[in-house]
This record gives C-alpha cells, sequence and structure tokens, in this order.
C-alpha cells in the first residue's frame, strides 16, 4: 500500500520536513520523491498546477498541497493514530492560530536574516528575536505546545529548530540566549524518532544557506 | 439543557473579513450580537481578545477568543454542525482549505493592490489580479457554487469579489473583474448576492462606496487595507 501515498519534496524543506513528521507520528508508510526545483518533474507541476510548489502528498492520486493542509489532512485519513489536532474546537482553532502565525512570520523573516545586510538586517533580527519571545511565552512551562502531546503547533515550528543556528549565526545573537524554553522545547522534540529522522544537521542547514547566498549574490 | 450560549463579534461594517463571519452564523442559524469596533480606536475589548494582531473579526463564544476569519469559520463548523460548510471526506476538505488560503494569500491582495498604485506597478499588479481570477474562474467551472449546491467555505471565503472588488475598483476607475473574461465568477457573484441569507449580511454597496471614497487619500498614500 505503500505507492498509494507519495509525497513529493525537497530535502531540506521545512515545510515538506512538517510532513515527514506527520506521516511518521502516524506510522505512514509512503513513498518520497526528491524534486529539483529548478527542473520541477510533470508530476508536481501536474500535482499543484496553481503554485508548482513542494510539498505536495499525492494519496491514491489524489493531491493536497499546502504544508498545514497536508498534515491536517493526514490527521482526518489516519484518525486512529495519535491525534495531530486536538479533539475540542477552541483548542483546535488555538493550534490553528498558533500553526498560522509560525506560519506567517518565522520563514519570511528568517529568510530576511541571510538575504539581508547593515540596517536591513538589524530590523529583521529585531523582528526574528520578537517573534522567538512570542512563541516562547505561548509555550510557557509545558513540554510541548500541544500541552502533554506533541502537536499540530509542534510539528509546524519543529523544523526550524534545524534553522536556528543559521539564523543566529548570520543574524548575530543567540537563540538559546534569547528563548532558553524554546531551546529546550527543541531538543525534547528532537527526542522523538519522528523528528530526529527528519531533521538535518542544522551544520548542513547553513552550509545549504551558504550555497543559496552564493546564488543570489549575497555577501 | 445547555446554558444560554453567548456569542459576539467583534466586528467592522465594512469589513469583508468580519462578514464572513457572521455570514457563517447566519447560515448555521446561531443568535450572536455584533460589537462595532472603532478601528482607530481599539477597545480594550478587541486588544485583550486578539493581543497578538490586534485584529477584527473576533469571535467571542462564552468568553472564549477566537481570531483570524478562516480560523473562525472552521471553529463555527465544528461548533454548530448543521448545514455544514465545509464537506465531509478529508481530500474535499483539504481542497476548500487550499483554495481559501489561496484567496487570502494571493487573490485579494494583488486585487486591492492593483486599485491604489499606478503606472507599471500597477500593471503588475492587475496581471497578477487577473491571473488569479482566472485560476479561480477556471476552479469554478459550471458550478452554481466553489461549495457544490450550496454555500461553503470557499464561498464564504471569496466574498471579497461578491462586492468589495467591485466597490474599490470603481473608486480606482479600474476594471478587473468582468463578465468577458470571467463568466463563471461573475455568473458567482449573481448567484451569491442573491442568496437572501447572504443580502441580509452584506453592507449597504452605496455606503461601502462613500467609505472607500472618503478614504481615497489615506489608502493610496499607505496602501494599507486599514481594517
Amino acid at each position: 500500500m505503500a505507492e498509494a501515498v507519495v509525497l513529493l519534496d525537497v530535502w531540506v524543506s521545512p515545510f515538506g520536513q512538517r510532513c515527514r513528521i506527520a506521516l511518521a507520528e502516524k506510522g505512514v508508510a509512503y513513498e518520497y520523491k526528491e524534486e529539483d526545483l529548478s527542473n520541477k518533474s510533470p508530476m508536481l507541476l501536474q500535482a499543484n498546477p496553481v503554485h508548482k510548489k513542494i510539498p505536495v502528498l499525492i494519496h491514491d492520486g489524489k493531491p493536497v498541497c499546502e504544508s498545514l493542509v497536508i498534515v491536517q489532512y493526514i490527521d482526518e485519513v489516519w484518525s486512529d493514530g495519535a491525534p495531530i489536532l486536538p479533539a475540542d474546537p477552541y483548542a483546535r482553532a488555538q493550534a490553528r492560530f498558533w500553526g498560522d502565525f509560525v506560519d506567517k512570520k518565522i520563514y519570511e523573516c528568517g529568510t530576511r536574516l541571510w538575504k539581508l545586510k547593515g540596517e536591513a538586517l538589524q530590523e529583521a533580527k529585531k523582528e526574528f528575536i520578537e517573534i522567538l519571545k512570542v512563541l516562547e511565552a505561548e509555550l510557557g512551562d509545558r513540554k510541548y505546545f500541544g500541552g502533554d502531546a506533541f502537536g499540530y503547533v509542534d510539528i509546524a515550528l519543529v523544523p526550524f529548530f534545524a534553522w536556528f543556528y543559521t539564523y543566529e549565526t548570520c543574524g548575530g545573537f543567540s537563540v538559546e540566549a534569547e528563548a532558553p524554553k524554546l531551546v529546550a522545547w527543541g531538543k525534547r522534540c528532537m527526542e522523538r524518532e519522528s523528528v530526529s529522522q527528519t531533521l538535518y544537521d542544522p551544520l548542513k542547514v547553513y552550509e545549504f544557506v551558504g550555497f543559496l547566498k552564493k546564488k543570489y549574490g549575497v555577501e | 439543557m445547555a446554558e444560554a450560549e453567548q456569542v459576539k463579534v467583534l466586528r467592522f461594517w465594512a469589513s469583508p473579513w468580519s462578514f464572513r463571519v457572521e455570514l457563517a452564523l447566519k447560515l448555521k442559524g446561531v443568535p450572536h450580537e455584533k460589537v462595532e469596533e472603532d478601528l482607530a480606536n481599539k477597545s480594550p475589548l478587541l486588544l485583550a481578545s486578539n493581543p497578538i494582531h490586534k485584529k477584527i473579526p473576533v469571535l467571542l463564544h462564552n468568553g472564549k477568543a477566537i481570531p483570524e476569519s478562516l480560523i473562525i469559520l472552521e471553529y463555527i463548523d465544528e461548533t454548530w454542525t448543521d448545514n455544514p460548510i465545509l464537506p465531509k471526506a478529508p481530500h474535499e476538505r483539504g481542497m476548500a482549505r487550499f483554495w481559501s488560503r489561496f484567496i487570502d494569500d494571493k487573490c485579494v491582495g494583488a486585487c486591492w493592490m492593483s486599485c491604489w498604485t499606478e503606472g507599471e506597478t500597477q500593471q503588475m499588479f492587475m496581471e497578477q489580479a487577473r491571473a488569479c481570477l482566472r485560476i479561480l474562474d477556471d476552479e469554478l467551472g459550471g458550478r452554481r457554487f466553489f461549495g457544490g449546491e450550496s454555500i461553503g467555505l470557499v464561498d464564504i471565503s471569496a466574498s471579497f469579489f461578491a462586492l468589495w472588488l467591485g466597490v474599490l475598483q470603481e473608486v480606482a476607475g479600474i476594471s478587473l473583474i468582468n463578465g468577458d473574461e470571467f463568466p463563471n465568477l461573475c455568473r458567482w457573484i449573481e448567484g451569491f448576492v442573491a442568496s437572501d441569507v447572504v443580502t441580509e449580511c452584506l453592507p449597504p454597496r452605496d455606503k461601502l462606496l462613500a467609505v472607500f471614497q472618503s478614504k481615497k487619500q489615506a489608502i493610496l498614500a499607505t496602501k494599507s487595507m486599514v481594517y
């Protein structure tokens, strides 16, 4: 049945990693297909004609696009595994809110940290630290954003844990100094096989961003 | 027996985002109180209910605050289960969520910026907006609503195009949505605004036109959505 589930993805993508973690948490066997974004496959272009982006989950031939939409889909289809979203509608709304917050804030601001210089970089650094603090305040003293259970918000955010080294090195700050509870949370998540088997070494991510910087002429 | 529900919507009469929430509640027959916000002078209740974004709409249900219109729509659908606005099957639910996000992330912004920029920048935004409208028009096809036979999540999300886009393009003096290029969407608009429930919730067009005319200079300066 593994052929019934296909994930079109790129190894370093935090968005693709959300899907990989969700599938692993549910114990779903799937076929992973690495995409070359400079030469997108016909399968990808057909499965996501609107955005032409990864990740795309193809289940029994039907595509699902957008990482957090995919995570919710995985939760609804493989509903006998441990739930990713809580049962209570208000708790679900809160989880979606924070997933949305991570979506809107982390990647965009983080990208500015490695792309920009001078004042624009300082501005991005200020914003990024603020984002970390807001997330840390939301986490509080809980084990996970989902409480005792690893869930939706954890899945939305944890791929970026491997990017913290890149962000802090490019931005000139320390994530651990600014948001120690968030770092502790990331390390707890890494104790889960679904996460440790999915995330790449932060140095590898940094190396990849170095390659991107050359490509975009950033120095 | 359930105690009396307290349902309030922190809203702004001209906002298409708070319209979404009110339409969903109306479709489900949920009695609610509309609390009008002065966006230049936000209430302590709004700031306490949505401390992160400080924006309307916020749904207050028995004291619990839910912000962000698409998140509110899903909450409404899960809490009041009559007349569902999301489909049952997971793949169709995934598609409904995808299209709602497409509308929010790409379409509305391109349409808005088309109205408030000029020259080459405007041309660029208008091309983007038309591309989005084309995609939506194709996706709708010959169906009555994006939700099929009844108004669903994507229709509610698309309500911006049913009234606000027409008003904005009139204020800006441009033409984006028209029957020649987007016949399906225009047919959808007619059907959507003809629905009784929708008509009851929509703000009056002339009032909307007047408020955008009066704010035109301010919007041109900042390009911000104001709401």
